[in-house]
């Protein structure tokens, strides 16, 4: 007998014009693609070995210069001449050097409710936020994305989370993310769809869904997904594309491979500690941790959302003498609203450095790479040894407020505290 | 197609910034290059210590993070013959595929570090000849044996002209 179906086997039953469930496998037609300058020159150099050198859907094809973006060396330098120039054989779209970072903007501007997204960068489940279908694949697939149209993929089973109660002051989508990836591990949810639903999801805005999409693959998750709803309508109308919205949910009678729940009510500010995303403690198990550098940015926790909550902690104070600070929005349209909210400013007086929008020292490229031994708390997703150019380096991950608050004492602090 | 070499061990959660780090993100247009870095955080002198034809065996969940396929295209290119670990992790273990780099699931508890071991890919046995010890590992869906059958992705789509699922 039939029965019902979760998000993700009805979008991709959809794009592989048949009805699908959990396990099966599929040849879907891929709406959106996209890589960047990590995974791009690859996928183009891959594509030229098979001769080709089409794009399918050059109009929803995007390459992104943000992983190494303005260009710290030459060799990276040509690489962003080898994305340009193909993006001008081929008529797909060029994100370029100061634009931002590519799942900002690919939630901004491209991915719609219901669609089907492949970026060559692992967080690409961020627009699993809008209700797409967003996964991250390497170059090789890529390439063939890029050239059919279209690829193939195991339909994952899915966990359903239920996140409910009132989510307590100086508490956000990252201490929720953080809490859930402790409970469950770095692998608890490899190749799985999570499904996020309940009261505390109904009332977060867009920006905190991406968040907890965008940290899905730090569980092992094959995508993140939400329904849509008002929230997301209004996010698509802020955007230009309201057109572009549609509903997107699960049925009554989906079958889940495992329920997990999350009572946020008496929820502390988190923090994932070196090395490991899921060596998870609360903020006061760590609290008087000596820190260098704090960033507050990144794909993570770079939106104007974010950046209001940081600006809110440092106005009128300065950064810990011995403790440098970083802020990066995430996107050209966040950067301008953080412009004209004065946010820039509250930064600069409280003794930040602000850059253009870029994944900034996420990566370990440029802009902030850390020197032996010291300690970086950021707001990014990953703290593996050697993420931020050095393995010598410590990583501590933890939301913009918990950031801001510890740029401001020297040492892992409380943002309900400060 | 039998693979026969020496295991090289790690442990659980091989990143991929382990495997290939950040800070030779410009050596990516070098492969050969960036493939003497090869598991470089993970263990310093893996890439002048590998032979051809050499195993890494792992824990749990290698390949985690960054979906950089160069993460499995510096592990084959500095001649490992297979990554055989108790789990992996997804965008890792397609990239693998689609560069026709071999990943074989099974308990690697048993496997010590300069045990020679030998994989029979199509009868799915790894076998520890040092040990003398025979495991049997799961197969791979259709389509992904196909894939790696051709030598990866690319070769596949030259071949086929498109993806196949039957």
């Amino acid at each position: 007998m039939a029965r019902g179906k979760t998000i993700v086997e009805k979008i991709l039953g959809e794009h592989a014009s048949k009805e699908v469930s959990a396990n099966d496998f599929v040849v879907a037609d891929v709406d959106v693609c996209f890589a960047h300058d990590g995974t791009g020159p690859l996928a183009i150099r891959q594509l030229q070995s098979l001769g080709m050198e089409k794009v399918a859907r050059p109009e929803r094809t995007i390459m992104f210069m943000d992983h190494a973006s303005p260009s710290p060396r030459k060799e990276l330098s040509n690489a962003h001449l080898l994305m340009r120039s193909f993006a001008k054989k081929t008529g797909i779209q060029l994100s370029d050097v100061g634009c931002g970072v590519c799942h900002q903007i690919i939630a901004e501007s491209h991915a719609n409710p219901g669609d089907i997204v492949v970026g060559a960068d692992s967080h690409t489940c961020t627009a699993g936020a809008l209700g797409a279908f967003a996964t991250g694949v390497g170059s090789t697939d890529m390439a063939i994305v890029m050239a059919l149209g279209k690829t193939w993929f195991l339909v994952p089973e899915t966990f359903r989370i239920r996140v409910e109660g009132r989510i307590p002051r100086m508490v956000f989508a990252k201490d929720i993310m953080l809490f859930l990836i402790g409970q469950i591990g770095a692998d608890g949810a490899t190749y799985k769809s999570l499904e996020f639903s309940g009261d505390s999801i109904s009332g977060m805005d867009v920006a905190g869904r991406m968040t907890l999409a965008n940290m899905a693959v730090e569980a092992g998750a094959k995508c993140g997904l939400f329904s849509s709803d008002e929230k997301t309508e209004s996010y698509l109308k802020e955007h230009g594309r309201e057109e572009a919205f549609r509903e997107v949910y699960p049925d009554e009678d989906a079958r889940y491979e495992r329920l997990i729940g999350i009572d946020v009510s008496g929820l502390s500010p988190m923090v994932a500690c070196p090395d490991a995303v899921d060596n998870v403690k609360t903020v006061d198990e760590v609290e008087g941790t000596r820190i260098d550098q704090v960033y507050i940015g990144t794909c993570t926790n770079g939106r104007i959302e974010d950046l209001r909550v940081a600006a809110k902690i440092l106005e009128g104070e300065k950064r810990h003498t011995d403790t440098r600070l970083i802020v990066i929005p995430a996107s050209t349209e966040t950067y301008l609203r953080a412009l004209r909210e004065a946010l820039i400013e509250t930064f600069i007086e409280a003794g930040a450095v602000v850059m253009a929008p870029s994944c900034g020292p996420c990566v370990g490229v440029h802009q902030g790479v850390l020197g032996n031994s010291e300690v970086c708390l950021s707001t990014q997703n990953r703290n593996f040894r050697g993420r931020m150019g050095n393995p010598e380096g410590l990583i501590y991950l933890a939301s913009p407020a918990t950031a801001a608050a510890t740029a401001i004492m020297g040492e892992i602090a409380d943002p309900r505290e400060v | 197609m039998v693979l026969r070499g020496k295991a090289w061990k790690f442990g659980d959660d091989i990143s991929t910034d382990l495997i290939t780090p950040g800070r030779y993100y410009h050596l990516r247009s070098r492969l050969p290059e960036l493939a003497k870095h090869a598991m470089e955080d993970a263990d310093s002198a893996f890439a002048s210590k590998v032979v051809k034809g050499d195993f890494i065996v792992a824990g749990k969940n290698f390949g985690l993070g960054s979906s950089r396929e160069h993460a499995a295209l510096v592990i084959k290119l500095a001649g490992v013959s297979a990554v055989v670990a108790k789990s992996f992790a997804r965008i890792f273990y397609r990239n693998a595929i689609n560069i026709g780099l071999p990943v074989i699931v099974c308990d690697t508890d048993k496997i010590s570090e300069g045990d020679i071991l030998e994989a029979d890919l199509e009868r799915e046995v790894l076998r520890d000849v040092t040990k003398n010890v025979e495991m049997s590992f799961p197969p791979l869906p259709r389509l992904m044996r196909s894939i790696l059958e051709e030598g990866g992705l690319v070769p596949y789509i030259k071949k086929h002209g498109d993806l196949k699922l039957i």
